[in-house]
């Protein structure tokens, strides 16, 4: 057993009904706990509740806009699965790529359904946070695993991540450039420094020459910073410009602005001076936006623009960890998010994966954003020491989740059937637990189970809903589900039950479906005999006596029938036996006897009606051989 | 054209499209849908074209939007307008109930329940589908009866008591007073109302092994052909004055078929939705079936398959 490393959660299970005693009991099930109240330490004439109580763990899986969710997301993992080990690994990268962007933008989409439904549900708005955070996560993880950006090409895709996740800024600037004099605006400079620590420096200028265009004195002034926002060098991945190129041009520029700096030049505006220390990288500068950036890895993306824009890939966490220290201060203490992100900026996958499931109550974020890294080849395979690697384990958690569920359980197959350990032993426990309450459920079930050649889990499921049919009377639903099973034993049990009603009623019942068995009747002898039983009666009825006295005979020589019943066929023999018309003939009347004698000798029976009968039949036997030896002797003339 | 695909929080079992007044030319834009396997069911109306202008092909580029819902009991096993206001459903608790829609669609309300229409004595069972003829409407169920009633009065107008010893799957009607059940166990059984007894007035099944049956369909024009498919995926069609056989056995799908419709103004087309994950579209060529074959494989297994009438 593993330790635990992190204290565990107390989860508090809120009850309207009162649980008056302190004394719980609990079982666990497949996702839902039972809980009931004990006897333990009663005193007198108190009484425990009478209730059993089912907590469910994971609530997300009951709403309905996170459940476009999981069928979205089924889609996409499905894909996933479907791409060819042999195309080459570029080609890979980019599916990959898209893959993690397909995921995020249902992500997306599904916040922002929430958010339309927002106040409807507290659950909603809390839904939304954990999504955004989830996004949040994903999309680093897809910046510094997936798309595994070399140094230069890193910057500009953690700056594009650090724009997606801020994006008020957008709505302040465009407030500020609607409203009438935006240079009057209050939130002016705000806007603008936002954009400078964003990076996005012709926005920057564009907004800069809304003031600059008023002030004639000053305009030198904001010419220069408009010069240096400009001169900005941003590494081109497409272009020929190598990095080291880059390196040099910026360090360049990065010498102009602190000469700038140095020189005094925009001590007559201090927002000016601001934003050039900004550009600078002086780091308490850049502490003291802290209102405005927001989050400490914003911080550090900013930090690395200005100081190291050409940073690689190894030595980012360096600068997490310390930028993550400056701007929480030392008494602050990091909250989950903050600690999945740095133990991404550090390049440990394992515990990306192990906080987030620690923090979030469904599997699915980590099943799917494991599988893909899986697919990535970055997680080593070491085995876990219950057997399957980390993908599978977590993928068979999620699915098992979702197979509690009434109606996702048909996502969940899928993703057992593409865990090559342990899939296909996780599902055969589980699909018989479906409950099936109509027989449309239980032949998709069935039909699920047939596809994978799950032959026992067919025979359970038909020999249930067999059993089912059978307790209310239907037997043509009982037969067909045993013919589906090709369940022997249970079709010979519907035969006797026939056989019992017929001798109970006299007659048969459901002649429909006797008459027309066809080649299903030889799914077992009890089956077979019933058919051909039914088939003699009705060539009775048809007059048809040669052809009747046949088949009853040979039901006994050719030993289909039971013993048991074999009186009741020689009792049906006795009319024929007393037409006026031969017609069994001698050799037939031979056996008959034969018959009889077996029967007298094995079946056990003194009673007297049986011993008339026995009479009777001895004396219509003999009787027949008689007519019948004349009527073969005679010659026809 | 590519079929449009909207996620919504439920599993759909029937889908129908609401009939219009033939006085009208234009192509219907509103259908009815019922889920299934929810804790809640419900039944729900969704209109096409309505914020987009169909284009000029009679194609809709917009996405479903949802009009009105009602609550189900039990999953919809199955669905039918009996007129443009009026909605049938039959559940999987043994119900049958109708539904009626405001005239501008904003609200949907549950006007009558046959509570316990299929039953055995101690349980309830599944109605497994029903047909409306205006104003009768004939169910079916898990315990083999066929009941006949009529929308407007409560009481029941006539129970087939244990027609059938397996379950009934589907039901159409051949004339206003005969219908035609399929069954699990092969056969496809006409009924007369007019008749005082109890037994079918004839039973068709094919010969050799004894596939349930799920689906039925009446030639919108010839009362004497219908089209059943069944749990091997075999669709045929049937002449039901003459014989046991079938004249026609196409083996359309790898899994159950679970609708089959004939186009209701263009009868030499037939479509068939399956458990294998395909909706396939048939054209009849001179007489005798089978031909051209369109394929649009859908990503889930389709339970249920609907026609406008008119479409090109």
């Amino acid at each position: 057993m593993e330790e635990v490393d992190v204290e565990p959660s107390t989860t508090v299970i809120v009850d309207s009904a009162g649980f008056h005693r302190k004394h719980l009991g609990f079982e666990w099930g497949p996702g839902d706990l039972l809980v009931y109240e004990t006897n333990y330490k009663l005193q007198g004439n108190e009484s425990c509740s009478p209730f059993v109580h089912i907590v469910r763990r994971d609530e997300d899986i009951c709403s309905p806009i996170l459940r476009k969710l999981f069928n979205e997301s089924h889609l996409i993992f499905v894909g996933l699965q479907k791409i060819k080990e042999d195309i080459p690994s570029k080609n890979k990268k980019s599916q990959f790529v898209s893959i993690s962007k397909n995921y995020r933008s249902v992500i997306r989409a599904c916040m922002e359904e929430l958010q339309q439904n927002a106040g409807k549900r507290s659950h909603d708005t809390h839904h939304v946070s954990i999504l955004l955070a989830i996004e949040l996560i994903w999309n680093l993880c897809e910046v510094l695993f997936i798309d595994t950006a070399p140094a230069g090409s890193l910057l500009l895709h953690l700056l594009d991540w650090v724009r997606l996740h801020k994006s008020d800024v957008d709505a302040r600037a465009r407030e500020v450039l609607q409203s009438d004099s935006p240079a009057q605006h209050q939130s002016y400079w705000d806007v603008v420094i936002s954009l400078v620590l964003q990076g996005r420096t012709d926005e920057a200028r564009q907004v800069l020459s809304k003031q600059a265009s008023l002030r004639e004195e000053s305009s030198s002034v904001f010419k220069s910073m408009d010069g240096l926002l400009q001169t900005m060098p941003i590494f081109n991945p497409t272009g020929t410009q190598t990095l080291t190129e880059f390196e040099v041009k910026w360090r360049h520029w990065h010498e102009e602005c602190d000469r700038c700096l140095q020189e005094n030049t925009f001590a007559s505006n201090r927002h000016l001076e601001t934003i050039c220390k900004i550009l600078v990288g002086d780091e308490d500068t850049l502490l003291e936006q802290k209102e405005l950036l927001s989050t400490w890895y914003h911080f550090l993306v900013t930090r690395l623009l200005f100081t190291h824009p050409t940073i690689k890939p190894p030595d980012l966490h360096y600068y997490a960890q310390s930028s993550m220290n400056m701007f929480l201060g030392p008494r602050a203490s990091p909250e989950p998010l903050d600690i999945i992100l740095l133990s991404a900026f550090e390049f440990d996958l394992h515990q990306v994966i192990k906080d987030c499931s620690i923090a979030l109550n469904n599997w699915w974020f980590v099943a799917h954003l494991t599988d893909l890294l899986d697919h990535c080849k970055l997680l080593q395979s070491h085995n876990l020491h219950f057997g399957s690697n980390l993908r599978e384990f977590l993928v068979l958690e999620y699915a098992s989740g979702l197979f509690t569920h009434h109606s996702l359980w048909q996502l969940a197959v899928d993703y057992f059937d593409h865990c090559p350990e342990f899939g296909r032993v996780y599902l055969e426990l589980q699909i018989e637990r479906v409950p099936l309450d109509t027989e449309r459920k239980a032949i998709k079930v069935l039909r699920i189970c047939e596809d994978r050649q799950m032959s026992e889990q067919v025979r359970s499921i038909c020999k249930i809903m067999a059993k089912r049919a059978l307790r209310n009377n239907r037997l043509g639903s009982a037969l067909s589900w045993s013919i589906r099973a090709k369940d022997a034993a249970f079709a010979t049990l519907i035969s006797e039950r026939f056989l019992q009603d017929y001798s109970n009623k006299g007659s048969f019942t459901d002649l429909d479906l006797l008459d027309n068995l066809g080649p299903a009747m030889l799914l077992s002898d009890r089956l077979t005999f019933l058919g051909k039983y039914r088939e003699f009666h009705r060539l009775y009825g048809e007059k048809r006596f040669s052809e009747a006295a046949r088949l009853l005979l040979s039901l006994m020589t050719a030993k289909i029938a039971p013993r048991s019943l074999w009186m009741t066929l020689l009792t049906d023999a006795l009319p024929l036996l007393e037409q006026k018309e031969v017609i069994f003939s001698v050799d037939q009347t031979y056996e008959l006897m034969s018959c009889l004698e077996d029967c007298f000798s094995s079946v056990f029976q003194d009673e007297d009606i049986e011993s008339t009968k026995t009479e009777l039949l001895r004396l219509a036997l003999a009787r027949n051989l008689t007519m019948a030896i004349v009527k073969e002797g005679t010659i026809e003339t | 054209m590519d079929p449009i695909a909207k996620y919504i929080s439920q599993k759909i079992s029937k889908t129908r499209w609401r009939p219009i007044s033939p006085a009208l030319l234009q192509q219907p834009e509103v259908f009815a849908t019922g889920s299934w396997d929810n804790e809640n069911n419900s039944v729900s109306i969704w209109s096409v074209g309505e914020h987009g202008v169909s284009n000029t092909d009679g194609e809709f580029d917009e996405e479903p939007q949802l009009l009105c819902a009602s609550q189900h009991d039990g999953d919809v096993m199955d669905l039918q307008f009996l007129d443009q206001d009026r909605l049938v459903s039959a559940s999987s608790s043994g119900a049958v109930m109708i539904f009626k829609l405001q005239p501008d669609c904003q609200a949907l309300s549950l006007a009558h329940v046959w509570e316990r229409a299929h039953r055995y004595s101690c349980d309830n069972t599944p109605c497994t589908a029903v047909v409306c003829r205006s104003p009768e409407l004939v169910s079916v169920g898990e315990d083999g009866r066929v009941t006949l009633y009529k929308a407007d009065q409560t009481e029941v107008v006539r129970v087939i008591e244990n027609a059938d010893s397996s379950t009934i799957h589907a039901v159409t009607f051949l004339r206003t007073t005969e219908v035609l059940t399929v069954n699990s166990i092969g056969q496809l059984k006409m009924w007369d109302f007019r008749q005082q007894s109890d037994s079918p007035a004839q039973i068709l099944s094919l010969t050799g092994d004894r596939v349930p049956l799920h689906c039925v369909d009446k030639h919108p024009n010839q009362q004497h052909i219908v089209a059943t498919g069944g749990q091997d995926g075999m669709l045929c069609i049937w002449d039901v004055r003459q014989g046991n056989t079938p004249f026609s056995l196409i083996e359309a799908h790898s899994a159950e078929m679970w609708e089959v419709h004939f186009h209701p103004s263009n009868p030499s087309h037939l479509f068939t939705c399956s458990e294998d994950g395909s909706l396939l579209h048939w054209e009849t060529t001179s007489g005798s079936d089978m031909s051209t074959l369109l394929q649009i494989p859908v990503a889930a297994q389709p339970d249920t398959v609907c026609q406008q009438p008119r479409c090109a």
